[in-house]
């Protein structure tokens, strides 16, 4: 019988193979925000497991809200990248030290 | 084996090599649409949950809207992903060791008993007539009803900010540039000139140019 062990473990597999690919694409800016997606997917699903064995509705209410800022964050974060590639031509973070961070 | 925990296993299967693509994929459209197969078993695990207004959503909005701008944003960005590749063995180890040492922190603490199927029971199966979208509208539109507006409100913001990153407007419009309008004064604008009177008939055309040639030096 699946529990909520289940589907906890399962998001959290899901989170270490997006804190390793974070780790493994530092270059590559499109592939690090499909990473932080991958992450919020593994908590949203925390969320609706909690809501399921919980009986709460509120925990479903939690996840709209992060699809809906984690949308907006998509589209903020793709026109910085079409603004970034056209102004350096590239889309490496490394070679992004202008600022001298 | 249950039905229920067929769906499970093999969706969550799904759900890890989807992922494990999407970070491993030589080529960001690749791992875009890996990206894509990941959210649609994400989906199907939540409608496992009984969360289905979420589960239509979640492809809906990431699968329909998300991603197709994921995909052009990729398309359209002319990368050579092989250099960003670069280092990325030389990555793999620490982000092995990293992952595991995380996956296996949260593995102890998760099968610990805390969450083990006596504290948090199967709940009792739904009447037929429940709905999921009724009963999560009911709670956003009176308990969450300022963090539904701020929401739109969000979104809102968005839609401006990234309209005004990507603008850049026509070349050749032909709007006010102020600095220039304050710069302008009377010297380079109006130009003085003298008007010869008029010629009497008397006088030839010969002595006409002498007269103009003196008046210039």
């Amino acid at each position: 019988m699946i529990g909520l062990t289940d589907y906890l473990i399962l998001s959290a597999i899901l989170f270490s193979i997006s804190i390793a690919g974070i780790i493994i694409n530092r270059k590559n800016v499109i592939t690090l925000l499909m990473c932080i997606e991958l992450m919020l997917l593994a908590v949203n699903t925390n969320f609706i497991a909690f809501a399921h064995y919980l009986e709460d509705t509120a925990g479903q209410v939690f996840v709209f809200f992060i699809l809906t800022v984690a949308a907006a964050e998509a589209a903020i974060g793709l026109a910085i990248i079409v603004v970034l590639f056209r102004n350096r031509a590239t889309i490496d973070v490394e070679q992004l030290n202008q600022l001298k961070g | 084996m249950t039905f229920q925990a067929i769906v499970f296993y093999s969706f969550a299967a799904w759900l890890i090599f989807a992922a494990i693509m999407v970070i491993s994929s030589k080529n960001s459209v690749k791992a875009a649409l890996f990206l894509v197969l990941t959210f649609a078993s994400a989906s199907a695990i939540w409608l496992l949950l009984e969360a289905e207004f979420l589960a239509i959503s979640l492809i809906v909005v990431y699968v329909g809207a998300v991603m197709v701008l994921l995909l052009f944003v990729v398309m359209m960005l002319d990368v050579d992903y092989a250099a960003l590749r670069q280092g990325f063995v030389k990555k793999l180890p620490i982000a092995l060791i990293i992952a595991i040492a995380f996956f296996v922190v949260l593995y102890s603490f998760l099968t610990h008993g805390e969450f083990s199927a006596e504290k948090f029971a199967e709940p009792a199966a739904k009447a037929a007539d429940y709905s999921n979208i009724k009963a999560l509208g009911r709670v956003i539109y009176t308990e969450y009803f300022i963090a539904f507006e701020i929401a739109a409100v969000i979104l809102l913001v968005a839609i401006i900010a990234a309209i005004s990153l990507t603008f850049r407007g026509r070349r050749n419009r032909k709007s006010q540039n102020i600095s220039k309008q304050l710069a302008a004064n009377k010297k380079n604008r109006l130009k003085i000139v003298k008007v010869d009177p008029v010629v009497s008939a008397n006088e030839t055309s010969d002595e006409l140019a002498v007269n103009q040639s003196e008046k210039q030096s």
